[in-house]
């Protein structure tokens, strides 16, 4: 049963996928409906998972009779979990979304299927034991993900989408050109081997220009700075759940969680790793924020503050402390879900204004209450207003910055942080509470739409619940202990099988 | 040894063709290009000098084989290689419609 249920984690979505293809000519809603039922299962499957591995720790499939190393083995430990808890939650409520916001298009079941595609890869990533085929999986999303952006068939959209597939493209090169070298090193490819291998044979130089090779790659799929130029592009013209996926999910799982799993847990965290890292995301911080500033369209304002988050979040990974890799999985479930809370409520408002552009837009909260307090609650977790849960995980990071001895890069994140608060109040302000420009309501959200919203609401509102000691302890500790675990990752796998 | 160090020149010329060509076309092929270098790198990884074809049967002894498994990964990266380029290929038409160019730095609407 469970060796089902993990193969169906990207099975299921997959076969969907092409299910909505057959149907989705013929039957309109098959589409929407086949989505979020599936994602609905795969959400509840990976709280089957992250029940499971609470007791037993990690969770290891294998094909047939092969037994790991050989053979392609399916792994699940807490941090996966987690992950794919998020992401199927994010998943679920997208596509919810989705079946009233894609309405005015054409040709909706192309959406929903590569949305599906989308979510096979996201998890095939998430639980893989096999670097390869880690690969192949986020090749799947990545490229589910470029056809996404033109879905809206704006100009706009085919130049943002060109520029993100070609980016991305260059990326995975160098993640498989890392790949094979590791491959000519080690003869595995499955991680934990490969881990055990590493570690016997020391640290040598292939070692050093392989984690360079998977910095730029891992970085590129999690928009960090020198490499974050397609992300506000690709995410102004399409439709406004892209960014809402790719935001909460695709920078996550593609970017965050594959550069921490090879990094932590394959090759094993060095000074010289964890000092690049700590400069990539005080630079990327920085640099979103002030980028940031003058931006007049609300797409790419929260693009750029996608990227300065992120930066937090590399930051938690790079000093690696159990304190910080702690803030770094709570900042990865607040941003999620504050996120794609804020480019959803971005899409509502647009069509009810016609337009993204901040400057002509006023008065949300006079038209829609729903739609105000969505974009003010989002916009406050991403601030770090107190009660909510963004302050907490901000606070964390900081916290362990200077816990660690990192003055400089903590008092950063502090600053950076204020400066957060500073444009999205420039803003945001006259767009949430300026005059209604002729006074009357706009078009009324549509339910699966509203509700969508008002869940990320309520996840985001009680997100700080979370904090409370045993409740940080059953879900967030875990994901963080085995990051920490470092390359005892290996013995965690082989200790399972035996 | 300069079998490899070509390989990776082969890398970095597709990287310099996506970097510095300014045609929608010539990217596309830069991206090729890098995508048959790492593709010919993986296969290299696994080539044994004179070995042979790793077929085992029951009279024959393991001796001198090529690695197969770099050629299986071959075959998978030479699909997603294809996906890529078509989706590429596909987005690049549909640029040439909208903006009627292939030039690059007039392709610039998205800024700041």
């Amino acid at each position: 049963m469970q060796t089902f249920l993990m193969y169906s984690v990207f099975i299921l979505p997959l076969a969907c996928a092409f299910l909505i293809a057959l149907l989705g000519k013929k039957a309109r809603v098959a589409g929407g409906v086949i989505a979020s039922l599936a994602s609905a299962a795969l959400f509840t499957i990976s709280l089957n998972f992250a029940v499971l591995t609470i007791s037993q720790k990690i969770l290891i499939c294998r094909t047939e009779r092969w037994i790991p190393p050989y053979g392609i083995s399916l792994v699940a430990d807490q941090f996966s979990v987690f992950m794919m808890a998020l992401a199927n939650l994010i998943t679920f409520i997208v596509s919810v979304y989705s079946v009233a916001y894609v309405r005015p298009y054409t040709d909706k079941w192309k959406y929903f299927s590569l949305l599906m595609l989308m979510a096979a890869g996201v998890n095939g990533v998430l639980v893989t034991g096999d670097l390869f085929n880690l690969f192949v999986f986020l090749e799947i999303a990545s490229i589910a993900a470029y056809c996404m952006v033109t879905y809206t068939l704006h100009p706009e959209s085919f130049e943002a989408a060109f520029k993100y597939a070609v980016m991305s493209t260059v990326a995975s090169c160098f993640i498989l050109l890392g790949i094979a070298f590791l491959y000519a090193h080690t003869s595995t490819l499955n991680m934990a081997d490969m881990a055990a291998v590493l570690a016997a044979g020391g640290h040598s130089k292939l070692t050093l220009f392989v984690s360079v090779l998977f910095v730029m790659g891992f970085g590129m799929k999690a928009a960090a700075v020198p490499f974050h130029a397609w992300l506000p592009d690709a995410y102004t013209k399409s439709p406004a759940t892209l960014p809402a996926m790719s935001s909460g999910v695709l920078l996550k799982v593609l970017g965050i969680y594959a550069l921490s799993r090879v990094f932590f847990n394959v090759m094993g965290m060095t000074g010289a790793v964890s000092t690049v890292l700590t400069a990539i995301a005080v630079l990327t911080m920085v640099a979103g924020s002030l980028m940031a500033f003058g931006q007049t369209n609300m797409r790419r304002l929260f693009g750029y503050s996608s990227i300065s988050q992120i930066g937090y979040i590399i930051l938690g990974l790079a000093v690696g402390t159990p304190l910080a890799l702690l803030g770094s999985v709570f900042h990865i479930f607040n941003h999620s879900v504050a996120k794609s809370l804020l480019f959803l409520n971005a899409g509502a408002v647009e069509d009810s204004y016609g337009t993204g552009d901040l400057r002509k837009i006023s008065g949300i909260f006079c038209r829609s209450k729903l739609q105000g307090s969505s974009q003010l609650l989002g916009a406050m977790s991403i601030c770090g207003i107190p009660p909510l849960a963004g302050f907490w995980s901000k606070a964390i990071i900081i916290f362990a910055c200077i816990q660690a001895g990192r003055y400089a890069a903590g008092f950063i994140a502090a600053a950076v942080s204020i400066f957060t608060l500073a444009y999205y109040l420039k803003a945001l302000t006259p767009a949430l509470f300026g005059e209604a420009p002729d006074g009357q309501s706009g078009p009324r959200v549509a339910l699966p739409s509203g509700a969508a919203m008002a869940a990320l609401s309520a996840l985001v509102l009680f997100g700080g619940v979370l904090m409370l000691p045993g409740v940080t302890s059953a879900i967030f500790n875990g994901a963080a202990a085995v990051l920490s675990d470092g390359i005892g990752y290996a013995y965690a796998v082989f200790g399972a099988l035996r | 040894m300069s079998i490899y160090i070509l390989c990776l020149a082969l890398f970095a010329l597709g990287l310099y063709c996506v970097v510095r060509k300014r045609n929608v076309i010539k990217i596309i092929i830069g991206i090729g290009i890098m995508d048959y270098s790492v593709n010919l790198f993986f296969v290299l990884t696994g080539y044994r000098r004179s070995g042979r074809s790793p077929i085992f049967a029951a009279d024959q002894a393991i001796t001198n084989m090529v690695d197969p498994l770099p050629q299986a990964i071959v075959l998978v990266l030479i699909v997603i290689g294809l996906a890529v380029t078509l989706t590429l290929v596909a987005i690049a038409i549909r640029i040439y419609e909208k903006y009627g160019t292939f030039d690059i730095t007039k392709i610039n609407r998205l800024r700041g």
